[in-house]
């Protein structure tokens, strides 16, 4: 381990991963190889998640290629030095702030998007100038062996290695010295990642998760609602770190959430969920057995069959859940989605308020002065999406 | 702190994006005794201007400062954001036990990593600015007396005790002839022929740091200054030379009115010399040619860089003070203290209505939708609409 992260070192002192134009260069060769080798791609992703091909390309592929366009557009200027304001003590002088690469960038992907989640840092780290080492999931198998076998195809094979491996060879790799470590996935390892990086004095960026609550206040337009909700929550399976995690609502409205989820979800994947194409599985036999223990002495409104065999779990609601309960204690990721009773929106503030700050937040309510203001609402509520429904003004 | 709005695709055409300047809440800031009030204070107004409650844990060391401001500032802020922590290494270890939602800590590499390592327990992010030895070469082709000026100005300020201080010369032997006389010239000018009564000259800190200084007096031979006097905690403005680069002068961050020069034959064993080491705070060049100022800048790393001058860029408010590896992760000063203790959360805000137009998201999906997807995923520009 050492010497391949040795070796890579080596190659960025080399140099060669620093001009504007190597950096354009390989990315263009990402961007064939996405292109030329789709199907390739799509296959693996969908054989790791039991997805579509076609769902594979609009949740993966797509945001791949967009961010490319992006940085190839933009990279040009966002390399150059940008002059500043000066004062009267540097008024001869020239004062600027030049952007350049860290070194060798560590980026460990997550599973449930598995594509996406190690191409796109991987994309920033090139286009800032660093050699990377790519050390995707070992949880989504299919992707990580054709990441392995593409990339060294169409990128610089010195400074863009991947090293595929399990929980031992990470512990290996996280020994090892870089110069800044990415990490998508959940908040045990994350922290495990970010002491390990202590060590060395490295700086971290840490994608992790949390339970992202999603308030519906009874000022809103239940059908829309439910229906963006039921989209949000069932997409990969419920594997999805930004998805609706629980719903928070007055008791009174519970009957009638349950029942448009419902519907809704008839409409999504049809009468017959287990044969849409649309509806995934989970990722694994120990993350499915999770899901199903959270359903343990639970209440059922629709959904809960499940199907060992293809790791299948239908779209599940629970209602009246007990906050102190196993499903309100870890992130689900999963096709399970709890509603917790709260009297009024300030009780919900207070419930969130409570426990940690999550990845992503969500309202729906007509009355935009319920949610917006945060002298009203969001106060020590911190994350990083935050999506509300309000009239359009 | 007004909301920075974001560019929408066609996706989000409709709906309002932008990126909302939070407060994390509640912030340790730990600071070191060099600059003790400017060093406390500023990361200070910064995490009060973003909003946050602060527990400010001074340093023990510069104990007037650390009893002044225990004293004052409760007596101008808000006692219930805000506290003043006093206290040693046991009683920060202590604090470090605690959670906070943002760390500010000055000081050294090796406490920094005490600091990541108990920040990472609660997952708490951290703005590490520490230290290095900073590299400053001497070019052949340039004025020696302008650059004694400068680099003595820089070195002695404080009694070195400054963390972006030129830490160690790297020069030729002939440029180190020109450059002896010329600091010597420098340093009567500034501080007379007894710097001891000068009152323009610092002294160390402590007795501990005092003898450290001390002990690395022995390192090479003393080429200009060398004189301290322990009842005074006075150290002379030094210049060392023929200096080892294994000698502990070399080593450790020096923190003092000592200057060492080390010989290189050009520019390019200047560069692999400092590639060598870690990744230092600042780092200097002193050329009359800016090609030659150019390619130090190019072919190293540091937090910061100054060509043809010392660390003058720290009174820019437009530019941010920051490390890179062991001397720091993370910048402030001006805008980007507000932006180092701001969470910039990413918000949507969608209407409610117009729900056609969300239509295409939602399954059963068909070729139709792909073409569609793809289509719209990739316009950023609205000139599509």
């Amino acid at each position: 381990m050492e010497r391949e992260v040795q070796r890579v070192r080596q190659a960025f002192l080399s140099g060669r991963s620093r001009p504007l134009r190597f950096r354009l260069q390989q990315l263009e060769a990402l961007r064939r190889m996405v292109q030329e080798r789709e199907k390739d791609i799509l296959a693996a992703i969908a054989a790791d998640l039991c997805k579509s091909e076609l769902n594979a390309y609009s949740q993966e592929v797509i945001t791949v290629l967009g961010e490319i366009d992006f940085m190839l557009e933009n990279l040009p200027e966002w390399v150059t030095a940008k002059p500043v304001k000066k004062n009267l003590l540097t008024m001869m002088d020239e004062a600027y702030i030049q952007p350049q690469p860290l070194g060798v960038v560590l980026i460990i992907g997550a599973w449930n998007y598995p594509f996406v989640l190690i191409i796109q840092p991987l994309i920033g780290a090139i286009a800032a100038g660093n050699a990377v080492i790519i050390k995707p999931s070992e949880l989504s198998e299919n992707t990580a062996k054709i990441v392995a076998k593409l990339l060294p195809q169409y990128l610089d094979q010195d400074l863009y290695v991947v090293i595929n491996g399990g929980v031992e060879e990470t512990t290996e790799l996280l020994k090892q010295r870089f110069d800044h470590i990415f990490y998508t996935g959940n908040t045990a390892v994350g922290k495990i990642v970010m002491e390990a990086a202590a060590k060395h004095l490295t700086p971290v960026t840490l994608e992790l998760g949390g339970k992202s609550p999603c308030y519906i206040d009874k000022d809103c337009d239940l059908d829309i609602v439910c229906r963006r909700i039921t989209w949000g929550k069932y997409m990969n399976c419920g594997q999805t770190c930004i998805a609706p995690d629980y719903i928070l609502c007055e008791a009174s409205l519970q009957s009638q959430i349950v029942w448009k989820i419902k519907e809704t979800v008839k409409e999504f994947y049809g009468e017959n969920i287990k044969e849409s194409p649309d509806y995934e599985r989970i990722i694994n036999l120990r993350h499915f057995k999770r899901i199903l223990s959270l359903l343990e002495g639970q209440k059922i409104a629709f959904g809960g069959e499940t199907d060992e065999a293809t790791r299948y779990i239908a779209p599940t609601v629970l209602t009246d859940v007990d906050p102190k309960t196993k499903v309100m204690q870890e992130e689900i990721f999963g096709p399970v989605l709890p509603i917790v009773p709260v009297k009024n929106v300030d009780e919900a503030i207070d419930f969130i308020n409570e426990r940690e700050k999550p990845l992503a937040l969500y309202v729906f309510s007509h009355n935009h002065k319920v949610p917006v203001g945060w002298e009203l609402i969001t106060e020590n509520i911190v994350s990083i999406l935050f999506l509300i429904s309000v009239p359009v003004y | 702190m007004k909301d920075e709005p974001g560019s929408t695709n066609l996706f989000t055409k409709l709906d309002s994006a932008f990126i909302r300047k939070e407060p994390f809440g509640l912030v340790l800031i730990i600071a070191p005794w060099n600059y003790p009030v400017n060093l406390t204070l500023v990361p200070l107004v910064g995490a009060l201007a973003a909003g946050n409650c602060v527990v400010l844990k001074p340093s023990e060391i510069s104990q007037g400062t650390e009893k002044v401001l225990a004293e004052v500032l409760p007596q101008y802020l808000d006692q219930s954001c805000f506290a003043v922590v006093l206290g040693g290494s046991q009683e920060t270890g202590q604090l470090l036990e605690h959670k906070f939602d943002y760390i500010f800590f000055t000081g050294s590499p090796r406490v920094g990593k005490i600091v990541m390592t108990a920040a990472a327990k609660h997952l708490t992010p951290v703005t590490l600015e520490l230290g290095g030895k900073n590299p400053c070469y001497v070019d052949d082709n340039c004025d020696p007396q302008t650059v004694a000026n400068r680099v003595a100005w820089f070195r002695y300020f404080n009694a070195g005790q400054t963390c972006v201080a030129p830490d160690y010369v790297l020069c030729s032997p002939e440029m180190q002839e020109r450059l002896l006389p010329a600091l010597q010239s420098t340093i009567t000018r500034f501080y007379g022929d007894d710097p001891q009564s000068s009152p323009n000259l610092g002294r160390i800190i402590n007795q501990k740091q005092f003898q450290r200084l001390r002990a690395l007096l022995g390192c090479g031979h003393v080429a200009i200054g060398g004189q301290s006097d322990e009842s005074d905690r006075y150290i002379a403005p030094t210049v060392l030379v023929d200096v080892q680069e294994t000698e502990p002068v070399m080593q450790e961050e020096i923190f003092g009115p000592i200057l060492p020069i080390v010989n290189v034959r050009s520019v390019d064993e200047a560069i692999e010399f400092i590639n060598r080491r870690e990744k230092p705070l600042a780092l200097y060049a002193f050329s009359n040619s800016s090609q030659v100022v150019n390619q130090m800048l190019e072919q190293t790393s540091s937090g910061s860089f100054a060509g043809n001058d010392g660390f003058l860029y720290v009174s820019l408010l437009s530019v941010p003070l920051g490390g890179v590896g062991h001397s720091g992760m993370g910048r402030y000063h001006g805008k980007f203290t507000f932006d180092t203790f701001s969470h910039h959360r990413t918000c949507l805000l969608a209407p409610s209505g117009l729900e056609k137009l969300k239509e295409i998201r939602y399954p059963p999906y068909t070729d139709w939708n792909q073409q569609l997807l793809r289509w719209g995923m990739g316009s950023n520009s609205c000139t599509l609409l």
